[in-house]
């Protein structure tokens, strides 16, 4: 085990000017072969090592990811946690994360800066309002904390808000989560990565895998820029890239990966003290605890792996920010990024077996993995170590796509795909 | 924002145009004839790929005609515009 | 004149004093100054506090790359700005400033505290600690964090100012106009080629705004600039943007340039924009970004008062100042001889050089020895002190072998300092340009292109003024391909320009206690850096997250250098292979209100109305937005309620006569031979057989097997149909039906087009209807034989052509009157005045709703989901079950949907007859289960029907249509109703009141 992190352990290095800390993961080179080898290094599969090794024992286990550590979508988005989905499947595998998620700082003993400050979705017009209603319904019959809000308790709530009756989206009402909110999305890498590390997993960072051995229609193990890797199971967990992965594996993904735009502003004091969605003016926006608005939007409408999109998207998500917020038209944009999310044609994620033996794949969540990392990766690891999906991940099979039982979360998305 | 060529109206910014996906993927002729196996691969799996992509897309404000192109998902790079019905081009690598 | 101000010197105005007020206190200045030259020239340094430690700084620059003096600017209501660099404030009469990140006051800040507390928050401190208890994150670590950090205040009210935007094409937009941007500029315009040249400065002339005694084609540089800008400007075929930042550079050529049209000006008065946004396609771009000088890393390097040399020279020749009166320099570079030189020449006693080089250029020493200025060669810079302003600086000499001797003080009230020179490749960097390491610049300089795009000058790493302006004489050339001939230029004057790197100085005291700052905004220092590779963050982009390096409001222009070069000092590699963070627009930060532009209140999208919509708000119609239209929702009496009106509305349709504004139904013409065919394949119906003058309700599902559209669809000829669809599916509908037509089935011979906003649609509907519209139709035979439901027929109605169709949403005798849109509000007026006797009553959405609830009828998007087959809403009748195919129909077969407990439509009566459901209330079985309470099925529809005098609700429920008769419950907000499973059509059921 790793030293604690703590007050004490801060005043303790303090004495030494910090010269004694050790490193939070070792870069050791890959072993020849492993019992489980996961593909991507960012939040659900450094998660999904992590279980693997808590939860169920199996330490034998690489992460191999191409670059460093939560580069890809984990480092890239705008950091929301909640669990106010519709539909029963989604709303039993969003809460458990959620649940996750509320006690995760302690658990990895890495201070995940969990901020449960709430999570309002607007409704602007009777026909959002309807279906805000259907949705707070069904949420809290499922046991999930979410109210409904007037345009009196919103101006309470959030009192910057435009709520004025002649704007052009006049707010109506909303939903609000107060277990939702926003978490550090680096650190969330970072604590898995530190906690599947002392548990045995070997993290190997700047390895590309460049293709699947399979024989017999079954995974022996992957081709990497560091060598080939032997592996009874091979788990897939590469956001944005899982059709190239099926691709190697020789097979297809309802997929399709689209950039994702974000950016943050200027920081300023605390101005906004809650997340704020509305998915028909189409923006969704908090502020960091650095003091950063955090805004983000829909994707772009084209296949796309370049981690950049169309300036014309950027400037929509102003548009929408300025009209819910016009105090906010003279902050200024500091920095505007992308990245690349796979889209599924129902908005949910696929997870589970795959058509080669011993493959697993968790891709397709769309513009939402973040919130979903601790329960993914716990039902990843199930599912994994099982051979079988968990109950709550058995309805988001590949299968799905063939029966037609699909799980639209569109709705949900909070923006529309 | 892209430069696209519509091969009906010239050279348009990217705004003007909506997406239509992956090209090529005829409408089977008789789709009862298949298995769902078969139906599920032709409404929702899809290549892809990271590189050339033959794609599908509208000029929806300007002639409202479809077309074709191939454009590289990681450059962007727009190599080749033709017309619905055309096989697609070979693309150097 | 304050002390610091220097006559004769720099491009301001001596006799344009102007007033402002920092920090409360009022001040002089002079026009030309920036907010940053005003303050120096009153001696004002310490003008900030730092983002974490709360520590004094002063202005570190002269340019958009600071990182410590940013202030609030505060214009007056709504024109309130945090964060604004006072580098690049102009100055104007009355300006108004303050400073940020404090609290009670600058001086005395209580967040200094974290500066004392610094040993115990190293990079990365949150992550450790703040744990336990767990509770008290949210509730008392995260909000003290929370205040403070951020920087300034937001704004409070809303945006007084307006943005312009607009595109602009090119052949050549030359982003800088410095030297090497001049030059490109000069060459391209003179071929006749269009040429946008912009610059983020108030005027042209970039480093030779710095620079006047060098020597251009014999003029001294001032005197050639003015020239140069003439000439540009005498040129048609050029447009020269000042004030006007080149943000991000986008594919193929596009870049947003954002220009400042108003802050420099005194007052609000002007009609201008506040900014506008060129949104530029450019055939060919020459990037002459320049360059960014880089901070030295040593204790103490960030007091008021310490700044970068160049910004010394700058505020020296351009502003006139002189940064203080006893100025020392620390530098690796030649260029930072050339500011303590300016400054001894214009009467600031320059006290001391410190070259960390051994062997500066003889030339340089000598001309130190005839200034008087010592030069201490080989010497370090261990320390500084001096609280509000450097006071003193601590120097060491270090010998051959690296080893730090003696300390000796220094007193002095400015310390310039020079790293060298970093390439601006910012942009070059946006559109994916490919970066090379040049080793002996130890920087990256622009490399293989991605774009159309020519790098010239310092930005390109080609450092010196002649070779600058000759490399932007040849970009500006090559972009007029062989008709170009680069101009040529001579230069007299020309300072030497070399240097070497440093790390951290060397020092004699331990490196770990030192605050050697690299990020001075988020006050990274050096030994963070080493802490972060240290515990394993050895990618250059974990170093950037885990210390925040780099991540201020200036994003690493005078930190991510030094950051990689520590770093990779650390990790044990070559710089190049530790590699750079990416750089991301955009190049400073900007404006919201530039992205907006115009797009704000009505402007952020354009509300559709229908050509009625003047009469129903004359009638005090209450109105709610369907997609983009507002739409006429209900049309209280005075004093009626809502709940009354529709109750009035429904009455008066169902007893006699409403009329209802339906424009917004989307409406298609789909022409030609195979026009049937096309419908057979898009809709689930049949439409073969479907005699001319005859309607039919159709479903359009998608290819998945779902519900997406419906509509009234009517056959005007063999050829011809008029395909109706609902409001907010208009375009989605003709855009699925031109992709099917010309990318599946182009053999088919149809055209289609879209009239939505072609026709006006006038609903009448009630026993009186056809009374009312009889007198006013010409050319249709009304009777019900010859017009029976579900018919349409074209004529006339007050003598404009007509589209009737004899159609009902109601359930009552309904006539949807068709006329071009321009006659729609005279034709309403004249149905109105018809149906007087019959006290015609105009209703909204709400009764429309109310009574097609009534009859079962469903609404797309309301009843359905996305999810909702036609057989679960009941409507397996609309399929055409001998067509070989449809859209969607395969789909239909998979097992899925065969699945017996599929949520099917159904209709819903309360146990109470008063309790009007929820829409989007959920169903259970049972009234006592726990949580989670499993949910069988939710209320799609539910009205107090006027007609039944109880509510009724339309439901989807799992196996709902066999369970006719059932109960189940619906919890709602504090109880649980009681509602029973039955039929979807409450009233008429039989349709006996459309049959007449």
């Amino acid at each position: 085990m790793k030293a604690r992190y703590s007050i004490f352990s801060l005043a303790r290095n303090a004495l030494n000017y910090h010269q004694d800390w050790r490193q939070a993961w070792r870069s050791p080179e890959p072993k020849s072969e492993y019992d489980v080898v996961i593909v991507g290094g960012g939040g659900h599969g450094l998660a999904t090592a992590y279980y693997l090794a808590k939860e169920h024992g199996i330490t034998n286990v690489a992460v191999v990811e191409k670059g460093w550590l939560g580069g890809g979508n984990t480092g890239r988005n705008t950091t929301i946690v909640r669990s106010n989905y519709l539909w029963d499947e989604s709303a039993a595998i969003y809460e458990h994360s959620l649940k996750l998620w509320e006690g995760l700082s302690q658990e990895l003993n890495f201070n995940v800066m969990f901020s449960q400050r709430g999570i309002m979705n607007l409704a602007h017009n009777q026909h959002e309002l309807r279906e805000l209603h259907r949705r707070i319904n069904a949420i809290r019959l499922n046991g999930i904390d979410s109210e409904i809000l007037n345009v009196e308790q919103i101006k309470a709530f959030c009192p910057i808000l435009n709520c004025s009756p002649t704007a052009r989206h006049p707010v109506l009402g909303a939903s609000l989560q107060r277990r939702g909110g926003t978490a550090r999305h680096d650190a969330v890498a970072w604590g898995y990565a530190r906690g599947a590390d002392s548990r045995g997993v070997d993290i190997i960072q700047n390895c590309e895998v460049t293709g699947f051995r399979i024989s017999n229609g079954r995974v022996q193990g992957i081709e990497t820029t560091k060598g080939y890797i032997g592996a009874k199971k091979v788990a897939c967990v590469t956001a944005g890239h899982s059709g190239v992965m099926a691709g190697l594996a020789g097979f297809r993904l309802p997929i399709e990966s689209h950039p994702l735009q974000a950016l943050v502003s200027e920081p300023v004091k605390p101005v906004l003290d809650t997340v704020v969605m509305s998915p028909a003016v189409h923006v969704y926006v908090s502020q960091s605890d650095k003091g950063e608005l955090v805004l983000g939007a829909g994707i772009d409408a084209y296949n796309s792996y370049a981690q950049t999109g169309s300036p014309l998207v950027v400037e929509h998500q102003l548009n929408a920010l300025v009209e819910l917020f016009p105090i906010f038209s003279r902050l200024r944009v500091l920095r505007q990024w992308a990245g690349i999310v796979d889209t599924c044609p129902d908005a949910s994620p696929i997870i589970g077996k795959m058509p080669v033996e011993g493959l697993y794949f968790n891709c397709g969540w769309g513009t939402g993995g973040f919130k979903a990392t601790p329960g993914s990766g716990w039902v990843m690891a199930y599912t994994v170590a099982q051979d079988r999906p968990h109950p709550l991940n058995a309805p988001f099979g590949l299968e799905r796509f063939t029966s037609g039982y699909l799980i639209d979360e569109h709705g949900a998305a909070g923006v529309a795909h | 924002m892209f430069l696209i060529s519509c091969p009906f109206c010239g050279p348009r910014e990217e705004s003007e145009f909506s997406y239509g996906h992956e090209g090529h993927i005829a409408r089977p002729a008789d789709p009862d004839s298949l298995s769902d196996a078969e139906w599920a691969d032709y409404l929702f799996m899809r290549k892809n790929p990271k590189g050339w992509h033959y794609e599908r897309w509208n000029h929806a404000r300007g002639c409202r005609r479809w077309f074709n192109v191939a454009r590289h998902t990681v450059t962007h790079e727009i190599r080749a515009v033709y017309k619905m019905g055309d096989p697609p081009p070979a693309i150097e690598p | 004149m304050t002390g610091y101000r220097v006559a004769g010197r720099g491009r301001v105005d001596p006799d344009a004093r102007l007033r402002f007020i920092f920090d409360g206190r009022s001040y002089e200045g002079l026009h030309g100054d920036t907010l940053a030259s005003a303050l120096l020239a009153n001696g004002v340094h310490f003008v900030g506090r730092s983002f974490k430690y709360h520590r004094p700084r002063g202005i570190m620059s002269a340019g958009v790359e600071e990182a410590n003096a940013l202030v609030g600017v505060d214009r007056g209501r709504g024109r309130y700005t945090p964060n604004t660099r006072a580098t690049v404030l102009e100055l104007y009469d009355g300006l108004t400033a303050e400073s940020q990140n404090y609290w009670p006051s600058l001086r005395y800040d209580i967040g200094a505290v974290n500066d004392i507390a610094a040993p115990l928050i190293p990079a990365g401190f949150y992550y450790k600690t703040f744990k336990w208890p767990a509770s008290f994150w949210n509730k008392v670590y995260e909000p003290v964090i929370r205040r403070s950090a951020g920087l300034g205040r937001a704004p409070t009210a809303p945006d007084a100012d307006r943005y312009a935007s607009r595109f602009a094409h090119c052949d050549v937009l030359i982003v800088g106009a410095g030297p090497a941007g001049l030059a490109a500029a000069l060459t391209a315009s003179e071929s006749g080629a269009r040429v946008i040249l912009a610059d983020e400065n108030p005027e042209i002339g970039g480093s030779l705004l710095s620079d006047p005694a060098v020597q251009i084609d014999g003029k001294d540089a001032w005197n050639w600039l003015e020239e140069a800008r003439a000439t540009l400007a005498g040129r048609a075929n050029v447009t020269l943007l000042t004030r006007t930042t080149a943000i991000g550079y986008y594919h193929q050529n596009f870049l947003g340039l954002v220009q400042r049209l108003t802050d420099h000006l005194p007052a609000a008065a002007s009609s201008l924009p506040r900014e506008r946004m060129w949104k530029v396609r450019a055939a060919q771009v020459v990037l002459a970004q320049g360059a960014i000088e880089r901070p030295l890393v040593f204790d103490g390097n960030d007091r008021p008062g310490v700044m970068l040399a160049g910004a010394g020279r700058s505020f020296l020749n351009r502003y006139g100042v002189k940064v203080g009166n006893r100025v020392a320099v620390v530098t690796v570079h030649d260029s930072a001889y050339l500011a303590a030189f300016d400054l001894a020449r214009a009467g600031a006693g320059v006290a001391t050089i410190v070259d960390l080089r051994r062997n500066p250029r003889a030339a340089l020493l000598a001309e130190a020895r005839s200034l008087g200025i010592e030069v201490l060669s080989g010497w370090t810079v261990t320390a500084t002190k001096g609280r509000a302003r450097i006071a003193e600086i601590r120097v060491n000499p270090v010998d051959q072998n690296g080893k730090v001797g003696a300390a000796r003080m220094i007193g002095c009230d400015a310390l310039l300092m020079s790293g060298g020179w970093t390439p601006s490749v910012h942009l070059f960097s946006h559109s994916k340009g490919a970066l090379d390491w040049r080793e002996d610049l130890q920087a990256f300089v622009p490399g293989a292109p991605n774009e159309a795009v020519r790098c010239a000058g310092a930005g390109n790493g080609t450092f010196g003024l002649a070779a600058a302006l000759a490399e932007g004489a040849a970009a500006g050339a090559a972009t007029a391909g062989s008709a170009g001939t680069p101009t040529v230029f001579s230069v007299d004057g020309e300072a030497p320009f070399s240097g070497v790197y440093f790390r951290e100085l060397p020092t004699d005291r331990d490196p770990t206690r030192a605050k050697a700052f690299i990020d001075f905004q988020n006050d990274v220092t050096a030994k963070d850096i080493r802490l972060a590779v240290r515990e394993g963050f050895r990618s250059i982009e974990h170093v950037k997250r885990y210390t925040t390096n780099g991540m201020a409001t200036d994003q690493g222009k005078t930190s991510n250098i030094n950051g990689l070069m520590i770093a990779a000092d650390a990790v044990g590699k070559p710089a190049p292979e530790v590699g750079l963070t990416t750089f991301r627009p955009p190049y400073t930060p900007t404006t919201f209100g530039a992205f907006v532009g115009y797009s704000r209140d009505a402007h952020f999208e354009v509300e559709r109305k229908t050509s009625i919509d003047s009469w129903a708000e004359a009638n005090g119609a209450v109105f709610e937005p369907v997609s983009l239209w507002r739409r006429a929702w209900y049309f209280p009496r005075s004093g009626e309620s809502m709940h009354e009106a529709v109750a009035r509305e429904c009455r008066a349709t169902r007893r006699s006569l409403g009329i209802f504004d339906a424009s917004t139904l989307g409406k298609i013409e789909v022409v030609g031979p195979d026009a049937a065919e096309f419908m057979n394949r898009m809709y689930t119906n049949a439409w073969t057989k479907l005699a001319p003058g005859r309607c039919r309700y159709g479903l359009l599902l998608g290819e998945d097997g779902f519900i997406r559209d419906d509509g009234v669809i009517g056959r005007l000829s063999d050829e011809r149909f008029h395909v109706t669809t609902t409001t907010g599916g208009a375009a989605r509908v003709l855009a699925t039906m031109e992709d099917y037509l010309q990318t599946e089935w182009p053999d088919l011979k149809v055209w289609l087009t879209s009239t939505s906003e072609q026709w006006a649609v006038i609903a009448l509907n009630g026993p009186n209807a056809r009374k009312v519209l009889e007198p006013l139709v010409q050319g249709i035979d009304l009777n019900g034989e010859a017009f029976p439901h579900m018919a349409v027929r074209e004529g006339k109605i007050c003598g404009v052509p007509t589209r009737l169709f004899r159609v009902s949403f109601t359930g009552e005798l309904g006539f949807e009157v068709n006329v071009p849109a321009r006659f729609g509000l005279s034709v309403w007026k004249a149905l109105i005045e018809q149906g007087r006797p019959y006290d015609i009553t105009p209703y909204g959405t709400e009764t429309m709703h109310a009574l097609r609830a009534e009859k079962g009828f469903i609404i797309v998007g309301q009843d359905t989901d996305g999810t909702v087959t036609p057989h679960d809403a009941g409507m397996s009748w609309a399929i055409g079950k001998t067509k070989p195919d449809f859209v969607g129909k395969r789909s239909l077969a998979r097992p899925d949907m065969q699945d017996p407990k599929r949520k099917q439509l159904v209709g819903l009566l309360t146990e109470k007859p008063e309790t009007v459901l929820e829409e989007g209330a959920q169903i259970v079985d049972g009234p006592y289960a726990a949580v989670p309470m499993p949910m069988i099925g939710h209320v799609t529809s539910s009205y107090h029907s006027e007609t039944l005098g109880r509510s009724i609700a339309l439901a989807l429920i799992q196996g709902g249509h066999g369970r006719k008769g059932e109960t189940v419950y619906v919890p709602m907000p504090g109880a649980m109703h009681k509602a029973t499973i039955t039929d979807t059509v409450f009233v008429d059921k039989e349709g006996a009141k459309l049959n007449v």
